[in-house]
């Protein structure tokens, strides 16, 4: 169970429940629990779909797609099913926010769920969480046992005449089933190698029918949406980035934890004040802004409003809501090591760009801080991330690339500094990367 | 004799209806199986096949795909230390050397007695909460040296009682 953290200019929508025991059935019931699903049983569909696009919510699983316009992307008629399919497979290094809001607050993912489902004319809805996450499958199902056993899931929920179905579903070690249509061929029993769009799941999802897939952030901010409006949500934040979201802050800072903040926070009081600094009275020297594939920005980047369209005119990605904080003690190059050690392990192999180029650049990275660097190598670990950027068949292979790109591009002097067999700078001076605590 | 309880299997075949296609639940399914077996046997990659009619050959590829799924035994305590980048800014090197002096063995070994096993795993969801591992699934965050000689020492307790 994973301690929660708390500050003042924390704005609680999503994580307004947390710490109160609303993983019990009569707890979130008292507070305000599945009255939004009731509202948007007697509203109808066309109007959740309004108040979502009036609610400037975009996906908070990291691509930040605008939640109301997915919804309305799909077909009202259908010969096949239609689908809710919530995303649990939280797996983006960094991001550690769905567990909480599934540990403290299921029963909104659930609600969230049928609303969405009710939006788009689905019946059924799958929530699928990580293998990992085992301790959040059994909160789920037992909130789902006791959704159903009060007749708020499955025929004729409250009484409306409107079947719906809310299910659960686990992974078994993957990060890539996180992409939303490696997310589907797992679900669908298989290994889950992605498929290629068009048709888009909004089309042609879960065993062919049209399918809408959303984080289970996402999910859980659409009760609070639906019962205090699109326009309050949308007022939260900034224009076109409504609401709040749930920053991950971790890495060298003071009090790392998880803090729902507004859309337009800016990320350097996010570091200095929320997250209380750099550790130990450091300096800063890189930030990553939303998860481990998000381009890292340098310490006089970081006055910038945390919202989708800001973060995307800085050269990078508000992401998934992982803020990592590196201190001047830390190595460049043996981050960016691990960070293709970590995609080079994840490819799922299925095209050839990431296969292949995670694979040379982990063993060209591996060489090179252990002090075998040649001096070509740097621009080769610029040419292999570039050819593989755009030209694979899901995001991973773009996901390796954008932080490799940026680390070259800024910190070039710290490749620099390992070149002609000299060992890593920072592990010479005994100020390894990690030290860690002798006591508690 | 069927490799897996006669429970499981129920809960198996209620599950497998809410599904329209019979191979859906396939990755639960063995995930579950592991977890009452300790590894996917050769007797339960058959089950797994008949019960969604697909061949032995596709079940095994299923499993190869997932980083959780084994073919092999491993100790009764499965000791994942997370190394990506937030657990590593905080130390989890170090964590992941000291459990290997402390358990004996290294990335993907397991102890003679097979009480223990150790693997380095990728971002387990802990990131504020860093350094952290699971040792199955429980997840033990904030380590340091003494953290992690009780949490080991606790299992080890519960393997010699």
């Amino acid at each position: 169970m994973a301690d929660l953290a708390s500050h003042p200019d924390e704005v609680k929508v999503v994580s307004r429940r947390f710490g109160l025991g609303a993983a019990a059935l009569d707890r979130y019931l008292e507070l305000d629990g599945y009255k939004a699903v009731q509202k948007a049983l007697q509203q109808g569909p066309e109007w959740i779909v309004s108040e979502m696009k009036a609610s400037n919510l975009r996906g908070r699983g990291g691509a930040g797609f605008p939640t109301g316009m997915k919804w309305s992307f799909v077909p009202k008629e259908s010969p096949k099913p239609k689908y809710v399919l919530c995303n649990g497979d939280e797996s983006e290094p960094g991001t550690c926010k769905d567990r909480l809001i599934l540990e403290h607050d299921p029963h909104a993912v659930i609600e969230g769920a049928m609303i969405a489902a009710l939006a788009v004319g689905a019946k059924t809805a799958f929530i699928y969480i990580r293998g990992e996450y085992r301790y959040l499958v059994d909160i789920l199902r037992r909130s789902l046992d006791a959704a159903y056993a009060r007749g708020f899931a499955g025929k004729n929920v409250f009484g409306s005449g409107v079947d719906l179905d809310v299910r659960w579903h686990t992974g078994a070690g993957a990060y890539e089933v996180g992409e939303e249509s490696a997310l589907m061929e797992s679900l669908e029993g298989k290994r889950g190698i992605p498929r290629i769009r068009p048709p888009f799941p909004a089309v042609v999802g879960l065993w062919g029918g049209p399918t809408v897939i959303n984080n289970v952030e996402t999910l859980a901010a659409v009760p609070h949406i639906i019962l205090g409006g699109g326009e309050w949500f949308a007022k939260l934040g900034t224009p076109k980035n409504g609401g709040t979201r749930l920053f991950c802050l971790s890495g060298h800072v003071e009090r790392p934890g998880v803090y729902e903040l507004p859309l337009g926070y800016n990320l350097k009081k996010m570091i200095d004040e929320v997250g209380g600094g750099v550790w130990k009275g450091r300096q800063l020297k890189a930030v990553v802004p939303g998860g481990s594939s998000t381009p890292l920005l340098k310490p006089d980047e970081i006055d910038l409003a945390m919202d989708f369209d800001t973060l995307m005119k800085a050269g990078t990605f508000l992401g998934s809501g992982g803020v990592v904080v590196l201190d001047e003690r830390t190595c460049m190059v043996k981050f960016a090591q691990r960070v293709m050690h970590f995609y080079q392990h994840e490819s799922c192999g299925w095209c050839i760009p990431c296969r292949e180029g995670t694979d040379w650049l982990k063993k060209t990275l591996d060489r090179f801080h252990a002090g075998g660097g040649v001096r070509r190598d740097i621009d080769n670990v610029l040419y292999l991330s570039e050819n593989m950027l755009g030209r694979t068949f899901c995001p991973l292979g773009d996901a390796a690339a954008m932080p490799t790109i940026s680390i070259v591009k800024k910190w070039r002097e710290e490749f620099e500094a390992h070149l002609e067999g000299r060992p890593c700078p920072y592990e010479e001076h005994g100020a390894a990367v990690s030290q860690l605590p002798v006591l508690a | 004799m069927m490799p897996v309880s006669p429970q499981l299997d129920d809960f198996f075949a209620e599950k497998m209806k809410q599904y329209p296609t019979q191979r859906s639940f396939l990755v639960p399914m063995l995930l579950y199986t592991q977890d009452e077996l300790g590894y996917l046997s050769a007797d339960a990659i058959a089950y797994l096949a008949t019960k969604v009619d697909v061949s032995e050959l596709e079940v095994r590829n299923v499993i190869s795909y997932y980083s959780m799924l084994t073919t092999k035994p491993r100790g009764r305590y499965h000791v994942q230390v997370c190394t990506n980048i937030s657990c590593m800014l905080r130390g989890a090197e170090e964590v992941f050397e000291h459990c290997k002096q402390r358990l004996g063995i290294g990335h993907k070994q397991t102890t003679p007695d097979r009480q223990f096993s150790l693997e380095e795993v990728e971002c387990i969801g802990a990131c504020s909460w860093a350094p952290a591992m699971q040792v199955n699934y429980d997840f033990h965050e904030n380590l340091t040296r003494e953290k992690v000689d009780a949490v080991l020492g606790q299992y080890r307790a519960q393997a010699n009682g």
